[in-house]
């Protein structure tokens, strides 16, 4: 079990490289999942709708990033992603952890 | 796949919040009946792999990108339901903290990611693997192939949804609400990608993991789905 949380930690780790890889072989964003205005550049017009509810959300780490380095360099991005990594799978830790308790059966212990 | 915000309207977002409800209701009442307490750092561990997974962003060169999933992967491992579950939370996580996948649109993404692709690739798994155990070359590959096919269903749904809009979508001057590109467009460019990249990479890592898992003793096989 221990050495699957350490594969873990060396993925966060290395995660970068699923920004920089992209960078270098200039690939934009995964199909239909452009911005407004990426999309804009494609197809000419941002649809009324989307233009309304895109921008509902606002996350705390825009695109896996601190908001400070939301325009930094790629080694900003980096570190932004490294952190993004390291707090999205603490957040989830501690919700499976939570849930598993509040779902799992007391008797076994196995 | 991670559909954003305003690419789907409100009866598509809408119904598929309808969908997918009831259904993780069922995962967590399956899960309320069977998860024994020492499941649960494995459950911890699946979510996030597939959380990191995803951050994998692998290019086309000059064109898009995609990543792997893992849902296929833990559904052999977890079962089915606690995968849907899984799958779910990291995906809410990514739409609130991150910004990937929409609000709006976390019903179509989990209907797609957390349920299409971990159920018919474990299906598929099953199928193929008949009554050999995971350990043998036939399992190991039954849960490649298990998995490329899950992949591919998910993205066959996501471009159904994303295709259907300009159908149902139109403002006053017949422009696109929504998503602009129509059914010929969508199913193409998300097909040929993951059917020719994206499927394979989901159906490696699912074979490596697997075999690493089986090479290292971490697992016996444990299948309480």
């Amino acid at each position: 079990m221990r050495k699957l949380w350490i594969i873990i930690l060396i993925m966060i780790i290395l995660s970068p490289l699923g920004i920089i890889l992209p960078e270098i072989f200039k690939a934009g964003s995964a199909w239909g999942e452009w911005g407004p205005d990426e999309l804009k550049e494609l197809v000419g017009f941002i649809p009324q709708g989307m233009e309304k509810l895109s921008s509902l959300g606002k996350p705390i780490f825009p695109d896996y990033n601190l908001k400070i380095w939301e325009n930094g360099d790629l080694f900003y991005q980096c570190i932004g992603y490294i952190i993004s990594g390291f707090i999205g799978v603490g957040i989830l830790i501690l919700i499976t952890y939570i849930l598993g308790k509040i779902l799992s059966k007391k008797e076994d212990n196995g | 796949m991670h559909i954003p915000d305003g690419y789907l309207g409100p009866q598509t977002y809408g119904s598929l919040f309808v969908i997918t409800v009831p259904f993780i209701i069922r995962a967590y009442n399956f899960l309320k009946k069977n998860l024994k307490r020492s499941q649960i750092p494995m459950l911890a561990l699946g979510s996030a792999f597939s959380f990191v997974i995803m951050m994998f962003n692998i290019p086309i060169p000059g064109g898009t990108t995609g990543h792997a999933v893992g849902g296929v992967l833990l559904s052999i491992l977890l079962g089915p339901w606690a995968t849907s579950i899984i799958i779910s939370i990291v995906l809410i996580i990514q739409a609130l903290i991150f910004g990937d996948g929409g609000i709006t649109a976390i019903g179509a993404n989990c209907f797609n990611m957390a349920i299409i692709m971990p159920f018919t690739g474990y299906y598929v798994y099953k199928i193929l693997k008949g009554n050999r155990p995971l350990s043998s070359k036939r399992g190991i590959l039954s849960a490649g192939i298990g998995a490329y096919v899950g992949l591919n269903m998910s993205a066959l749904f996501t471009a159904i949804e994303l295709g259907i809009q300009p159908l149902i979508a139109k403002d006053i001057n017949g422009n696109p609400l929504y998503c602009p590109y129509s059914l010929s467009t969508t199913i193409p460019a998300m097909m040929m990608e993951h059917l020719l990249l994206f499927g394979f990479i989901e159906g490696i890592i699912t074979m490596l993991v697997i075999s690493y898992l089986i090479k290292s003793k971490i697992i016996k096989e444990w299948e309480y789905a």
